[in-house]
């Protein structure tokens, strides 16, 4: 079945289609997010060397996962929207930008419950925890920065260069741990290596991945969707077929 | 069930965690629903006044 794709780059095809996912991602996120609450609370067993603290490696890990995925999700779309001008896109890199910089903050914070009873400090100035503050920052100055500008084309493109200039810090954060000497423990999970831990441990990791990944699409969507609303609004279509408005 | 929430020892900093974490992802679906909801009404309400200007141009 061939599908237009190019249809859904407009709002108004785009706004049912992604009313329709919101619940869908929404489903799957609460099922694998309980799933993993469960086998990491319950079927994980306790770390030999951190005790039961390593269980918060089961949401900052996810979190810091989504920081920089969704990060680099959001310059793309930004950077799309600076290519073809559409402005589907740069709602779509607006939409991502507040979940992101929550999930960012929420690795911050968790990393550093949990590096008070590991390492003895929840704040050291290495280079995986100030790349990823510098993250945060990136985060923040994007949404300012839209929101500071009136026009919306202005502020799409002026969003999209800063997201662009911003991408450079994902690969620092992804490899500090590598090229700078860290307290910041390097990777478990690569590509390059099977896994070092438990099974059961893994499982969870995933687990609650999947249920942030299902999460971000859905307020994502319900984001681009009120932002399809307000700049539609001197448009006829969404009168007609947004339910609540016909 | 006490001994669950002491996490051996580490229950602070676990349900520190564990708490903001679902507190964020709550409160931003909420946050939506209400932006979406206060969207919906304004535009009614642009709505409704355009009709009655151009119920007022007819007559």
């Amino acid at each position: 079945m061939a599908i237009n794709w190019f249809k859904y780059s407009s709002p108004a095809s785009f706004y049912p289609l992604a009313g329709r996912m919101i619940p869908w991602a929404m489903a799957v996120g609460v099922l694998t997010g309980v799933a993993g609450l469960y086998v990491g609370f319950f079927v994980a067993p306790t770390d030999y060397q951190q005790g039961e603290s390593y269980r918060i490696m089961f949401i900052h890990v996810p979190a810091a996962w989504m920081s920089m995925f969704t990060y680099i999700v959001m310059a793309v779309w930004a950077v799309a929207g600076l290519i073809w001008n559409t402005r589907l896109s740069s709602m779509m890199a607006t939409a991502l930008a507040p979940t992101g910089a929550m999930f960012t903050f929420i690795a911050l914070w968790t990393g550093a419950l949990w590096g008070k009873p590991t390492w003895g400090t929840y704040w050291v100035w290495d280079a995986r925890l100030t790349s990823e503050l510098i993250l945060l920052f990136l985060y923040i100055g994007f949404i300012a920065l839209q929101a500071s500008i009136d026009d919306p084309r202005r502020a799409a493109r002026a969003g999209g260069l800063l997201a662009l200039v911003g991408l450079v810090n994902v690969p620092i954060i992804y490899w500090s741990v590598k090229w700078w000497n860290t307290l910041h423990q390097g990777a478990s999970i690569s590509f390059a290596k099977a896994p070092t831990m438990a099974a059961e441990m893994l499982l969870a990791l995933l687990l609650v991945t999947l249920a942030f990944w299902a999460y971000t699409i859905a307020v994502a969507m319900m984001r681009v969707r009120c932002e399809i609303l307000e700049s539609e609004r001197q448009s006829n279509w969404i009168y007609e077929t947004v339910e609540g408005l016909r | 069930m006490a001994e669950f929430f002491a996490m051996g020892g580490y229950g602070f900093f676990i349900w520190m965690s564990y708490g903001v974490t679902a507190l964020f992802m709550v409160t931003e679906v909420l946050l939506l629903m209400r932006r979406r909801r206060t969207i919906l009404q304004r535009l009614s309400r642009i709505r409704r006044a355009k009709i009655g200007v151009s119920h007022e141009a007819q007559t």
